[in-house]
Order: structure tokens, then C-alpha cells, then sequence
């Protein structure tokens, strides 16, 4: 099986420091780290390659400091790591992103399989893999918490919904967009660390994409970011301190009060 | 009134189960009532489906549409993405919408991105706010970003319709008014819709049976600080208790005391409830990234520094062995009046 995982890379989450003045993300000095929601699409991935032979590709888009997410992903065993980069893709918002990284994808040839994490930690959307299945034609499953079977061009797996489980069965080549319970990430092997030291990245560029330049970027976004603020952090709320049984039944005496108050009871 | 006198331009997308609506189709049409008045158009929702009887579609208009797009085939039953995206291009070709919401949920963040590219209109996802631009009258929609560090306002100036999903729970069905009047347009469903590269084999319900963290009104979460499964009990107590859903941590989850469907944060669900109570839960941000829109915040949790503590409404600083068994008698004892004074 030829397998496409498209990872990004985002700022470590335990890291994000937001600027009091402006009310953005400051996003110097933080540390980068693969989205921890692609990691589960990459395992899923290799334990396909494991048990059916074949080639994990990993593909990013971003600025070239990405390349580094894409070392991690060939360090964890993915085989071959490509960049998706270039000025002109700067701004993209998810369905740039998608048309981007589906052209990218069809330049690389066939793939029986493109696996997507649930979403990236930092935009939250959960809209690139749908998108990239849309603009390529592929057949669609998200939030795939279990593959079962693949078998005669078909896999029967089965997704996370509101309150349980759908079970699907899918043609290929199709795309997953895949949940934590599908399976827990590997840590780098020493030879994959290795590898990763070593490897060609390649690199595809505007030019070296099949691309209609009214879709890329900032400009061929149909979404444009107008405002930014910060909620508010505290909520100004009571406390209450019960370190005997008088303090836990006037505390639960407090709650109650409040909970009524808010018309929560 | 047929279809083509109604000028309903702002759409919403209603969801149901085996035939019967969701309660977020009707919050939908609370958000896109409004829209639709500040811009002076007409409300429509779409029903994708099979088995959704007149009344239920009689009840959205009663909440608010102007018009239900009856969209109904037993091969719709399910929610596919591919014939649900297909018979709602067509749609929108054919009618030209110029806001179109949907839910935030599995179906709803699977739909609309996948549609969203097919008639090359711009997505925005999982917005707790959407509102007019005046002068412009540009959808405005406001949504929580980088783990909700910041809140993020989007534009789609150029491309239409103007899409986006809209988080459950975030908004309050309209009350049901039977003097509304409105029309039901039964939309005929062509075989090329169909795709058949995707079939649904079955549906189990999740284990713990407890219901679904981002569908409910209150949760009521549990994490390392209950030290063991057995005690996640006193949890599903007090859900019980308020009418509640649990929900857990990831270390909670990860100890295999519940099921991942329950963990709430950054790879789990995201929730917006009226209350959400946190017990034995530091707050992690990772956790926080799941809970910050929720209405009311409760903490209990021993710790006066813990994270949590800071982020909640009230903060009950008490080892939850004793507060929450203290709480319940409180609860039981409120309900058993309530029930006499109800004889
Ligand atoms: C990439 C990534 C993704 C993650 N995703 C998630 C996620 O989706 N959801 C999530 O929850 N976490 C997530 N985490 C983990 C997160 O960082 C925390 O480790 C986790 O939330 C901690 O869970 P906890 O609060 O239950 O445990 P702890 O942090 O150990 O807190 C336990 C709390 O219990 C309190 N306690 C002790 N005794 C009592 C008592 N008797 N009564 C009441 N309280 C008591 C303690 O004071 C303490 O504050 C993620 C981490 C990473 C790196
Ligand atoms: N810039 C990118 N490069 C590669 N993959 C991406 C990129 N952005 C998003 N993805 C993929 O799409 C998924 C969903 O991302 P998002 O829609 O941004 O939440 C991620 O988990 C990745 O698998």
C-alpha cells in the first residue's frame, strides 16, 4: 500500500503565550512540535505498512523550518518526507490549504490511502482532510477510531459519532481523518533517527505544482481573518475553602445556592 | 408560497437519527433567525435524510424557517458524506444561499469542508458567535482558536454562500410558535446523487451508555485526583444528580476508567454545556482547551493552586471524597421536597 500522511507542524500547546497588548499568540521562541493529533495518523499508517508492505509518504506544508516535523515522522518510520513550500502559499486558509496539499498529493502519483489527523492544535478545524478528500475525489471517513479489515480494494473500519460508533465499509483509494483511540504513536526508533538525519527532504514549490494561482494564499483564501482578541481568562468566580465537615457543608451549602441562582437545578 | 417566491437566504443544515431531529437543528434556527432578520431575508433549513415526518418539519418552522428543503431518500438514511455532499451542491446551485450553517458535530465538520470546496465557498469552523456586519452585511463569525487562547472574527467578503458551523450548545432553540407559517418543499432525490463508495455496515452505542459529552446541557467530569475506577462512581453520581453527562481527563481515560468517547480537551471532544463541573481535575491546558466556552465553570479539587480553580465560576477548594457525597445529600434531599411539594 502506498500511504499519504499530510502532518503539520505547530507550536507546543503547554507552550502558547499570548501577548497582553495585542491579544495574539506570540509565536517567537516557542517551540514547534509535529500537530500530537498527526502522530495517531502516522502510527496508523505504519502499522498498515507493517502488516501489508508498502510506503509511508509524509507531506507538509509550510515554511522550511517544517522539514523539521517531517525528520520526526521519518524518525517514528515513514519512509519518504516531502515539503510543500513556497512564498505564494503563505496565508492559506483551510480550503487553500486543502486544494494545495490535494495538488501536491496528485503530483506524487497514486496512493491507495491518505491518512489525516482529526485536526491541528492550533487552527482546530478538522476541515483540511475533508477538504483535500473533497478537491481529490476520494471517498471520506473521519474521526476513524478503529481499522478492522482491508481486504479486495475495500476496509471496513469504524468512526467516533455523537454517542458511539459507526461502522463503514470504504472503497480505495479513500481518506481517513483518524481519533487518539486508533492507536498510541511509537517513539523513534534509533534507525529512523538516523534515517531522518540523512534524508532528502523534497521539496515542491508553486512551479512544480499543477496550480491555479487564484487559489493559493492570503489572496485565494475565500476566509480573511478581521479581528483577534482574547477572552477573558478569569471569570472573577467564588472560592471556598472546606477543610473540615462544617467547611464541606457550608461549601455545599454555597454551590447549591449558586447552582440555583444560575437556574442550573 | 412555493419555493421560488420564498427569498430564503441564510440556510441552516437541521441533523437527525433515525428520523427524528436533533435538538441542534432548532438552536440552528435560533442563530439563523436572527441572521436572516437583520439582513431582511427568509430562514431556510435543509433536511437530509429518510423517515423525517411532516411534523417534525412542521416543527422548524415553528422554531423559526421560513421554508424546510425536504431533501428524503431511504439511501439517505445515513449520514454518508459523499450523497449528502452531492444532493447539497446541488442545492445550493440551484438557490444560490448566501449564509449556510450547520453543526459542529461528526456529520456537520465532515459535510460542510467537503462541500464548502465543492462550490468554492469559504468554511469557517465551529464558531460560538455569528453575527451582520452593518453596511456591509457581511456574516461575522467568531470562533475559539489555538486552544481557546484567542477568539478569532472571519469575514467571507467575496465567495458565497458564506459557510460555517456553528458549536452545539452554543445557542438556545426559539420557543415553538404554532401561528409560524411556512412551507415544506420536497426536493426529488436524483440516483446520480448517490455515490455507493461508502456503506454503513452498522451502529453501536458507546459502552458506558452515559450519553454524549458534546450534546449535553451539563457535564460533569472526572479525573486522576479520584485515584481509582471504582470512585469515578461519585462522578456518575452527581451527573445523575444534575441531569448530567460524564466526562473524564485524559489521564482518567488513559487509566481505562472510562471510554475515549468521554475524554474532554485537546484530543478528546470539545464541550460548551451550561455547567460543566471539574472533579479531581488540575486543568491542564491541554484539558482547558476543551472546556472554556462552557457557561458556568465548578471546580473541586483540594489544591487552592490548582489550574482549574482559576478558571471556575465557583471554586470549591475541598477533597471531593467528602464534598461531593455532602453535595449529593443536598441535592437528594432539595429533589425529595420538590417531590412532595409536587403531590
Ligand atoms: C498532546 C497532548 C494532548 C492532551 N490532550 C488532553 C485531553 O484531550 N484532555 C485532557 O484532559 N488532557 C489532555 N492532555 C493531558 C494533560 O496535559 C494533563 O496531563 C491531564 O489533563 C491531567 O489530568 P488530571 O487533571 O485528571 O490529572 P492531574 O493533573 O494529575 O490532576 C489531578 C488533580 O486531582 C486533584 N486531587 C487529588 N486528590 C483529590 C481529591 N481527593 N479530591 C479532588 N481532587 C483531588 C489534585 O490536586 C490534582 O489537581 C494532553 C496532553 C498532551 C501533551
Ligand atoms: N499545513 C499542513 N500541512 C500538512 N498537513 C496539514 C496542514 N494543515 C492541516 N493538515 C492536515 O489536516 C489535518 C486537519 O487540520 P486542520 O483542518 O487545520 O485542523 C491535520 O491533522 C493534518 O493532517
Amino acid at each position: 500500500m502506498r500511504i499519504l500522511v499530510p502532518i503539520k507542524q505547530v507550536p507546543e500547546t503547554g507552550d502558547v503565550k499570548m501577548d497582553p497588548e495585542t491579544g495574539t499568540v506570540v509565536r517567537a521562541g516557542v517551540e514547534t512540535v509535529v500537530n500530537p493529533l498527526d502522530l495517531y495518523a502516522v502510527e496508523a499508517a505504519l502499522r498498515l505498512k507493517a502488516e501489508r508492505g508498502g510506503t509511508v509518504v509524509a507531506l507538509s506544508m509550510g515554511p522550511a523550518q517544517a522539514a523539521k516535523a517531517l525528520r520526526e515522522a521519518v524518525a517514528m518510520g515513514c519512509d519518504e518526507a516531502v515539503l510543500v513550500s513556497d512564498r505564494r502559499f503563505g496565508g492559506s486558509d483551510t480550503w487553500a490549504t486543502s486544494y494545495t496539499i490535494a495538488q501536491a498529493a496528485r503530483k506524487l502519483g497514486y496512493f491507495d490511502l491518505v491518512i489525516a489527523g482529526e485536526r491541528a492544535t492550533d487552527g482546530d478545524t478538522a476541515q483540511v482532510g475533508p477538504g483535500i478528500a473533497s478537491w481529490l475525489g476520494l471517498p471520506l471517513a473521519t474521526y476513524v477510531s478503529r481499522i478492522e479489515s482491508v481486504e479486495g480494494g475495500e476496509m471496513i473500519l469504524e468512526r467516533l459519532v455523537e454517542d458511539g460508533y459507526q461502522r463503514l465499509a470504504i472503497t480505495l483509494p479513500a481518506l481517513l481523518t483518524v481519533v487518539k483511540e486508533i492507536a498510541s504513536p511509537r517513539l523513534p526508533t534509533l534507525r529512523g533517527k538516523k534515517r531522518s538525519k540523512d534524508i532528502d527532504i523534497a521539496v515542491l514549490d508553486a512551479d512544480s505544482i499543477d496550480l491555479d494561482p487564484s487559489y493559493l494564499g492570503l489572496k485565494g483564501s475565500p476566509t480573511k481573518v478581521v479581528r483577534i482578541a482574547s477572552p477573558k481568562v478569569s471569570r472573577g468566580g467564588a472560592t471556598v475553602i472546606a477543610k473540615d465537615d462544617e467547611g464541606v457543608a457550608a461549601a455545599a451549602d454555597g454551590l447549591v445556592a449558586f447552582l440555583e441562582k444560575k437556574g442550573l437545578l | 408560497m412555493s419555493a421560488e417566491t420564498c427569498q430564503c437566504l441564510v440556510w441552516t443544515i437541521a441533523e437527525q437519527r433515525d428520523g427524528a431531529l436533533k435538538d441542534v437543528s432548532f438552536e440552528l434556527l435560533a442563530r439563523g433567525r436572527r441572521l436572516a432578520d437583520k439582513l431582511g431575508t427568509g430562514l431556510a433549513s435543509v433536511v437530509i435524510g429518510d423517515g423525517v415526518s411532516r411534523e417534525a418539519m412542521t416543527e422548524l418552522v415553528e422554531r423559526g424557517a421560513d421554508a424546510v428543503y425536504s431533501v428524503q431518500d431511504p439511501r439517505l438514511a445515513h449520514f454518508v458524506c459523499e450523497p449528502y455532499s452531492n444532493a447539497l451542491s446541488g442545492l445550493v446551485s440551484a438557490y444560490s444561499p448566501s449564509v449556510v450553517l450547520a453543526a459542529a458535530t461528526s456529520s456537520g465538520r465532515t459535510l460542510m469542508p467537503h462541500l464548502a470546496v465543492r462550490v468554492r465557498a469559504g468554511l469557517t469552523a465551529d464558531c460560538t458567535e455569528l453575527d451582520i456586519e452593518e453596511g456591509t452585511g457581511l456574516l461575522l463569525q467568531t470562533r475559539p482558536a489555538i486552544g481557546g487562547n484567542i477568539m478569532a472574527t472571519i469575514k467571507t467578503p467575496d465567495r458565497r454562500p458564506q459557510m460555517a458551523t456553528v458549536r452545539p450548545r452554543s445557542s438556545r432553540p426559539l420557543p415553538r410558535d404554532p401561528a409560524r407559517r411556512g412551507i415544506i418543499v420536497d426536493v426529488p432525490v436524483a440516483d446520480s446523487v448517490m455515490d455507493g463508495r461508502v456503506r454503513v455496515l452498522g451502529y453501536r452505542k458507546d459502552a458506558d451508555g452515559s450519553g454524549c459529552v458534546e450534546e449535553a446541557g451539563i457535564v460533569v467530569a472526572g479525573g486522576k485526583g479520584l485515584k481509582k475506577a471504582e470512585n469515578l462512581a461519585l462522578v456518575r453520581g452527581l451527573a445523575e444528580d444534575l441531569g448530567g453527562v460524564v466526562g473524564a481527563s485524559r489521564e482518567a481515560v488513559d487509566r481505562g476508567w472510562i471510554g475515549y468517547p468521554h475524554q474532554i480537551g485537546l484530543s478528546g471532544k470539545t464541550v460548551s454545556p451550561r455547567l460543566y463541573v471539574g472533579i479531581g481535575i488540575s486543568g491542564a491546558i491541554q484539558h482547558l482547551a476543551g472546556i472554556k466556552t462552557s457557561e458556568v465553570i465548578v471546580s473541586v479539587n483540594p489544591d487552592p493552586d490548582a489550574n482549574l480553580h482559576k478558571l471556575a465560576d465557583y471554586a470549591v477548594v475541598a477533597d471531593a471524597f467528602l464534598f461531593v457525597p455532602e453535595l449529593r445529600r443536598r441535592l437528594a434531599a432539595r429533589k425529595m421536597e420538590a417531590d412532595n411539594h409536587g403531590e
